[in-house]
């Protein structure tokens, strides 16, 4: 009992600090920030609730009819009030196939995010706190790596999965081979920020101290090193979260993402795009408006917490 | 000086190394050469006998030996899918992309240098205010969306739109294709007709645009740097002219920078033409790599693998050299590339 009141206690004392902090109070100062949060907050829940938010499930053979195919929007002529958005040339509801496609590149976004950021601060920690010859080869790597651009690495490497993997298998492990092409393009600047924090701490009299009492090094890293370095790893991630549902989209439209089957946004914009010169135009637009609006909203928001996490910067 | 250029050299050369590894690497171990070059009929003697023909019973290291030294003259094997030299597919292809990139490249300096330069001096003015939050969709917007939409604008739309309104604001542009291209020897050149010229357009705009809003921050925020120095206050207490000052003495200390990040936005140019030209249908190398990728024709995915690593190995060792000869207090471990996107 008395513990969980301590426990409830703590998290009320921390939740009034970030209230009273300066996050907070610059994000209740800024519309736009708030119109950002809250159009990315929507993304998230009718991604993560597809099934229930979705007017349909165009993935269900036994909902969509081809006699419903190319409808356009309501408010257009022969527009029909069961497809506010209009259908696609199988009949399905464009609304519904952008909130299940939204599902996939914010799945994708998150997991390559997630993945680069840990190979990101494994090799950062490693880099930063050993330093010497084991220091040198990742830099240089990551040095290499930085001088191509990350699309046509992520490019590369979901092409040589493609030509690798039978494609049975590749029709399986899709998601896997994208979160890998993404995520190994994206590692460098992770590992760049927490090497140059690491190599400041390491030095710090509390890390000494930690490895004076035989702490094992991994410990100091996860424990000690790493609780530090993360304000501006954050930052990083938030932005990059934009830019690999971006790669997710392009690769999709180049047609060596996420297969037919699942479409993501950038699959619909792909499919829609073969039928711009025939008038449908609503096929292509709206997931196309929906991915820039997902990632402006993204955009803006790192963007904002870069300049509230760190007010040294402009 | 040479140390410095022969450290950097050595560093190049094991870069294409490793690039010519990975190559080489999809050669031997995706699928099996000699069942992509012989039909069902063949006896297994004769496949055994072609394979020891052609070396591809030798050890490893002897294979990649040979298959550097054909790289290097330039022979990069047959396709698999058009029964012709990867070669002749790439020179066939390159100036179609070489042509898009460089006008882009164009398109990208001499508009996003101005728009820096006057949102640089004129910071609390309002088309400052427009071009930034412009250059901020800019970057939002997905090269292959910015794409799709001038096609629905120019080439779908601009009929209907001249019709509604009685007059014609919008031109009719081609969408797809280099329009018609005049044969210089093996260089094919869209700049000599005018359907080649007009095809140019929106795939140039297209793969400007990113590249442009980039150079416009870069050169705003050198120049708002450069505008805060002494020697800038200094050239005011003089009397000088605002022209002066500013084009004079501030645009000219912003352009090292400027001129480093275009060269190293060169290869990203290239990289990123490969997205437009898969929207315009624009027959260069980029569409070539996509359709190898889709049919795994793994000899066009080695060489423009093998082309790619060394175009960028090339740019990168020019500009690290440049920054060198122009400014000795950076260190070369400093130069660090724009990997953007």
């Amino acid at each position: 009992m008395a513990v969980e009141a301590g426990a409830a206690a703590r998290l009320a004392d921390a939740l009034r600090r970030f209230f009273d902090g300066d996050i907070w109070y610059s994000f209740t100062r800024s519309p736009v920030i708030i119109v950002s949060a809250v159009i990315t907050a929507l993304f998230v829940v009718s991604a993560v609730f597809a099934p229930l938010v979705a007017p349909h499930n165009p993935f269900d053979l036994a909902s969509i009819d081809l006699l419903d195919s190319f409808i356009p929007p309501v408010w257009l002529a022969d527009g029909d009030p069961r497809f506010l958005l209009g259908t696609d040339d199988q009949g399905r509801g464009i609304l519904s196939t952008i909130i299940y496609g939204a599902r996939i590149s914010l799945g994708v976004g998150f997991a390559s995010v997630l993945f680069a950021m840990v190979l990101g601060i494994a090799l950062g920690l490693i880099s930063g706190y050993f330093g010497g010859t084991v220091d040198a080869v990742i830099m240089r790597i990551a040095d290499v790596q930085l001088t191509f651009p990350a699309i046509l690495i992520a490019l590369l490497i979901d092409g040589l999965a493609r030509a690798v993997l039978p494609r049975d298998f590749h029709g399986e492990v899709w998601f896997y081979v994208l979160v890998l092409a993404i995520g190994l393009s994206f590692w460098v600047q992770y590992a760049r920020t927490v090497r140059g924090s690491a190599m400041v701490e390491r030095n710090k009299e509390y890390v000494q101290a930690a490895r004076v009492i035989g702490i094992p090094p991994v410990l100091i890293m996860l424990r000690h090193v790493l609780p530090n370095v993360m304000g501006p790893v954050l930052v990083i991630a938030t932005i990059n979260l934009a830019i690999a549902v971006i790669t997710e989209a392009t690769l999709s439209f180049l047609g060596v993402g996420v297969p037919l089957t699942s479409p993501s946004l950038g699959t619909l914009i792909r499919v829609g795009n073969d039928f711009l010169f025939s008038g449908e135009w609503w096929i292509t637009i709206f997931p196309g408006a929906a991915l820039a609006i997902l990632v402006l909203a993204v955009n803006l928001l790192g963007d904002w917490l870069r300049d509230a996490l760190n007010p040294k910067l402009r | 000086m040479i140390a410095f250029v022969v450290r950097r050299l050595l560093q190049s050369i094991l870069v294409m190394l490793a690039v010519g590894f990975i190559a080489f690497s999809l050669f031997t171990y995706v699928g099996d050469p000699i069942n992509n070059m012989v039909g069902q009929d063949t006896t297994l003697e004769q496949r055994q006998e072609l394979r020891e023909r052609l070396g591809l019973d030798d050890p490893f290291v002897i294979q990649y030996g040979r298959f550097l030294i054909k790289a290097v003259q330039g022979d990069f094997g047959i396709s698999y899918r058009h029964r012709r030299p990867v070669s002749d597919l790439i020179a066939e292809r390159i100036p179609a992309t070489l042509e898009l990139s460089f006008v882009a490249a164009l398109l990208a300096l001499f508009i996003g240098v101005p728009m820096g330069v006057y949102t640089g001096l004129h910071r609390r003015g309002f088309l400052s205010q427009v071009f930034l939050t412009v250059s901020l969709v800019g970057i939002s917007l997905p090269t292959f969306l910015i794409g799709i939409l001038l096609i629905l604008i120019f080439g779908v739309m601009s009929q209907d739109i001249n019709l509604a309104l009685g007059f014609s604001l919008l031109p009719q542009l081609p969408t797809f294709g280099r329009g018609e291209t005049v044969q210089l020897g093996w260089w094919s050149t869209g700049f000599l007709t005018e359907s080649g010229l007009l095809a140019l357009i929106l795939p140039s705009i297209t793969l400007a645009l990113f590249q442009m809003t980039l150079i416009m921050r870069l050169v705003r925020s050198e120049m708002l740097e450069v505008l805060r120095t002494d020697y800038i206050k200094f050239a005011r207490a003089r009397g000088l002219t605002n022209r002066a000052v500013n084009f004079g003495h501030a645009l000219k200390n912003t352009l090292v920078p400027v001129i480093t990040i275009t060269g190293l936005q060169l290869g990203s140019i290239i990289a990123f033409a490969l997205i437009t030209e898969q929207v315009f249908q624009w027959p260069g190398m980029g569409l070539l790599f996509i359709q190898a990728i889709n049919e795994v024709d793994i000899p066009v995915m080695a060489s423009y693998l093998m082309m790619i690593g060394f175009f960028f190995v090339v740019i990168n060792l020019i500009v690290d050299l440049l920054y060198y000869v122009v400014d000795p207090r950076l260190r070369a471990d400093k130069a660090v590339a724009g990997g953007h996107q």
